[in-house]
């Protein structure tokens, strides 16, 4: 390798670093004060570029200078600030106090929201940026051309760095935002000024992540879909760096970006391999990133969010799940073709979703790339059965549920050494990672098109047939694993959740039972995979994207966490009214979205949980209360 | 004979405070030993070096014969330490008697057993440690609706259900009414007595303390500066005059009263 090109990667390397950088300070400083992960930040970014790519152009109109396109610049992340701001007072500031899962859903619904509004406002083609003035041209280093516009955005991470730590050390604003990040009490104290210092916050962030995406312009096109793109390579840099930590966001920034630069030249394609290797070291020796400290393990006062007492079925609750599945066994006699394709559809989620909330519901694990398993088995059953081996669909259908619980082993390993908010973001970053790799395996996988021709044995071909396939598998899974709630392993699970400290004081290896548990919901998520690669006759990667997470998310949380049986409904429920509606409407992300926060402010326990509350209100006791936000408030 | 629990030079920094220095002493089964000290002297730090939640800077920590520095807490409550939380942790989501069954379960080694329904598993044992803490009748409660009273004395009943050789307390009767006080601290230590179980406790209460007590030690920022006889702790000057005060003297001269009138 020669010097010259040597010293070529390591320019551009720092380059991307210190783009990341800026946007990833935003992201660890709104976690810092506010203890939320903002999903919406990807978004902010988005709007960052979308905004430069709308007023760079009309102000280079008047002049073509360099100080216009920076006027630009720094008023599309103004602007992109005011919408952190709204933000904080429409929505942020009703669940400070909310339970981290609807914390995160709630955000993730902003994202949603904003893609439609992108989508509406700017249109679903890409918008190409207007490059620097003055700084267009390339400059020679050592007989290689490096464009000057990289060149000088090396020196703006830096130039970030210095100016935050200036504002946290010299400003009031500054010292009350790092009081905030190291001490929860303090921020108790505050009374008036807390509204004032987390609006603040949230400006300073949104602002940070809109500069990142309007600097953005001259090197990269506006598009629809750099708000998840970003997002996740924010969350590694914050999860790597330590959440809340300015400095170790720059050093994880440049050691991602350096580590992608160089690793290049090694293992071409598989950067991102490198990166979750190095992710998983700093976990393993750090737990809370290189320069994070420890979330200070607290007893539990107020009551989890997941199921409480668990109550076997009445005589009557038995009648009416019978009833429920014999009607659902007739579907394929009674129903047209449209019934037998959602019901396959509907048993296949529900396994997903019940399996997640074993996790969320029961374990008190937040998990938010439950995808990662249900695309990772529908791969393998897929990949099986269309590759060289061309294996029939009951091979493919044993291997779905090894391969998902293989991948639920793998990264469930790192997973529950962390809890709480890292853990969820763990989760996320690992299923991202997944998407990646299947995105980009084009050989293998079919990138973003798949592979198509996955089809049953002769003998299950129809759909009638393969309906009864899937709903002796999936059925059967679903009453082993609600079998498991109620088993001491289910209860060790609950117990850990509720209490680690006291958990671990009884003798109990908490780490140990989570990652088993994360191995069976990952081996009944990839048999669910598996079951609907074969329905689809295909595999996709949106089967293992993120938004088929949120789908899962929202499948329990329509039903409510809080039950053993709510994830059915819930999946029933979802499923029907997006396969009705989506086809209707341009808008469902949006709609989406609003139900998502419609959900976590009012309705958090979902239909199950409605349902048991109106029958205690008509029987005996108080009703307990309807929101978490109303559960913190009641035991702070 | 060789001391139940014997504890050698025990630091514990955090940052620039110093939470234990050169902590050392010992505790023989049946024993009841207390520390005292004020607020953020040290004491919680030194059941949780005890009970595996910190692991000490240097020093050792030595179970009947056996060295458990640094093991995490779930091996140490193998080797025989129940312990309670100065904030009390119970499984908040189960029913009082799910408590104590699910440290009957981890006792026996059957957490990762899915045969059986666990509300089947050891729920007449579970009910009979209940009784020896009085919460027998209430053993199909939520824990979450109980009074916080209540909810020290589950957690005591789970600590005990693995038939432990040591019990560490923190605070037990923290946010108790007087009388609720006496009775748990009377009932620890007939349990202690009775089934020869060392117990190493803390308390802000004079009337515990004093009144029940073998031994004590005064901890003041991480060091130990008195120790012996409630006697001899009482009437130690410089106890007197870092920690106790007038007041904390007064008290502990009444309850010396009534321990030695209830003998
Ligand atoms: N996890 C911790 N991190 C930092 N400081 C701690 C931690 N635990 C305790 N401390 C500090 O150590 C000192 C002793 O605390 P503690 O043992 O809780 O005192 P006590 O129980 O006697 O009131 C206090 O100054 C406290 O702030
Ligand atoms: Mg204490």
């Amino acid at each position: 390798m020669d010097l010259s090109f040597f010293v070529i990667q390591t320019l551009s390397g720092l380059a991307s670093a210190s783009s990341l950088f800026v946007i990833a300070s935003g992201l660890t400083i709104v976690f810092g004060v506010t203890r939320i992960v903002n999903f919406a930040h990807g978004s902010f970014y988005m709007l960052g570029a979308y905004m430069a790519v709308t007023i760079v152009p009309w102000l280079l109109e008047f002049d073509r200078s360099p100080t216009l396109f920076f006027v630009g610049v720094l008023a599309s992340a103004l602007v992109v600030g005011v919408l952190g701001v709204i933000m904080e007072v429409v929505l942020l500031r009703r669940i400070y106090r909310v339970p981290e899962l609807f914390q995160l859903l709630a955000t993730f619904g902003v994202v949603l929201i904003v893609q439609d509004v992108v989508l509406k406002i700017w249109g679903p083609v890409d918008i190409t940026g207007p490059r620097a003035p003055g700084m267009r041209h390339g400059i020679e280093i050592l007989g290689q051309r490096f464009p000057a516009y990289e060149l000088f955005l090396i020196f703006v991470g830096p130039a970030v760095l210095g100016a935050l730590l200036l504002i946290m050390h010299k400003t009031r604003f500054g010292v009350l935002i790092r009081a905030a990040t190291q001490d929860r009490e303090m921020v108790g104290a505050l009374g008036v000024n807390q509204a004032m210092l987390f609006t603040g916050t949230l400006f300073l962030g949104a602002f940070l992540a809109g500069l990142g995406g309007a600097l953005q312009i001259p090197r990269l096109p506006a598009n629809t879909g750099m708000d998840l793109s970003i997002i996740t390579e924010a969350f590694v840099v914050t999860v790597i760096g330590g959440m809340g930590s300015v400095p170790g966001a720059f050093i994880a920034a440049l050691i991602i970006k350096m580590l992608e630069a160089f690793g290049i030249l090694i293992f071409p394609k598989i950067t991102l391999v490198l990166v979750f290797l190095l992710m998983a070291v700093v976990l393993v020796v750090k737990p809370w990133g290189l320069m994070g400290k420890p979330e200070v393990a607290s007893g539990r006062a107020v009551l989890p969010e997941g199921i409480l007492n668990l109550k076997g079925f009445s005589r009557k609750e038995t009648m009416v799940w019978v009833v429920l599945t014999l009607a659902l066994l007739l579907v394929p006699i009674l129903g047209d073709t449209y019934k037998v394709k959602v019901g396959i559809e509907i048993m296949v989620f529900a396994l997903a979703a019940f399996s997640l909330n074993l996790l969320i519901g029961n374990g008190g694990i937040v998990s938010f790339g439950h995808a990662a398993y249900f695309g990772v088995g529908a791969y393998a059953a897929g990949l099986l059965v269309t590759g060289p081996l061309k294996a029939p669909m009951e091979l493919a259908l044993v291997a779905a549920p090894l391969a998902g619980g293989l991948a639920a082993a793998l990264f469930g390993y790192f997973i529950v050494r962390l809890s709480g908010i890292y853990l969820a973001m763990l989760t996320l970053a690992f299923a991202q990672i997944t998407y990646a790799i299947f995105f980009q395996w084009v050989e293998v996988t079919g990138g973003d098109n798949g592979v198509v021709g996955v089809w049953p044995s002769r003998w299950a071909a129809t759909r009638e047939v393969y309906f009864y396939v899937v709903a002796v598998l999936a059925l059967t899974s679903i009453v082993a694993l609600r079998h498991l709630f109620y088993t001491p392993f289910g209860y060790t699970l609950r117990a850990a959740r509720d209490s680690a400290n006291r958990a671990d004081a009884i003798g109990i290896d908490v780490k140990t039972h989570r990652w088993l548990a994360f191995i069976v919901a990952g081996a009944a998520a990839g048999l669910a995979g598996g079951l609907y690669s074969f329905s689809k006759g295909s595999i996709d990667p949106t089967m293992i994207s993120i938004a088929m997470s949120i789908d899962f998310l929202m499948m329990i949380l329509t039903g409510g966490i809080q039950t053993v049986m709510g994830p059915l409904v819930g999946t029933a429920v979802f499923h029907s009214v997006k396969d009705f509606f989506m086809p209707l409407t341009d808008f469902w992300r949006f709609f989406l979205g609003v139900s998502i926060i419609a959900i976590v402010l009012i309705f958090p326990k979902g239909v199950v949980g409605a349902l048991d509350g109106l029958r205690e209100r008509l029987g005996r006791r108080a009703p307990t209360p309807a929101t978490p936000a109303a559960v913190a408030r009641e035991t702070a | 004979m060789q001391p139940l629990l014997s504890v050698t030079g025990l630091e514990k920094r955090f940052g620039g405070v110093t939470a234990g220095k050169d902590v050392t002493f010992s505790l023989a089964a049946g024993e009841m030993l207390a520390i005292i000290g004020p607020n953020g002297a040290g004491k919680s730090t030194t059941f949780n070096m005890v009970g595996g939640q910190l692991t000490p800077d240097a020093g050792s920590i030595v179970l009947a014969g056996q060295d458990i520095t640094g093991k995490p807490p779930r091996e140490i409550w193998r080797l025989g330490v129940g312990r309670t939380f100065q904030i009390a942790q119970t499984f908040i989501s189960m029913s009082v008697v799910e408590n104590v069954q699910m440290a009957l379960i981890s006792h026996h080694g059957q957490t990762r057993s899915v045969k059986e329904a666990a509300t089947r598993l050891h729920r007449d044992a579970a009910i009979g440690f209940l009784a020896r803490v009085g919460m027998a009748d209430m053993a199909d409660r939520p824990v979450n609706e109980l009074a916080y009273g209540d909810v020290k004395r589950v957690e005591l009943a789970i600590a005990l259900a693995s038939e432990p050789k040591l019990l560490l307390m923190d605070e037990p009767t923290a946010g108790m009414a007087p009388k609720e006080r006496t009775a748990l601290m009377q009932l620890t230590s007939d349990i202690a007595r009775a089934h020869g179980i060392g117990v190493l406790f803390t308390e802000h209460d004079m009337d515990s303390v004093f009144g029940h007590a073998d031994r004590i030690l005064v901890l003041v920022r991480g060091e130990i500066i008195a120790t012996g006889t409630p006697d001899e702790v009482r009437s130690n000057q410089r106890v007197k005059q870092v920690y106790l005060g007038e007041a904390g003297s007064q008290a502990a001269l009444k309850a010396r009263r009534q321990a030695a009138e209830a003998h």
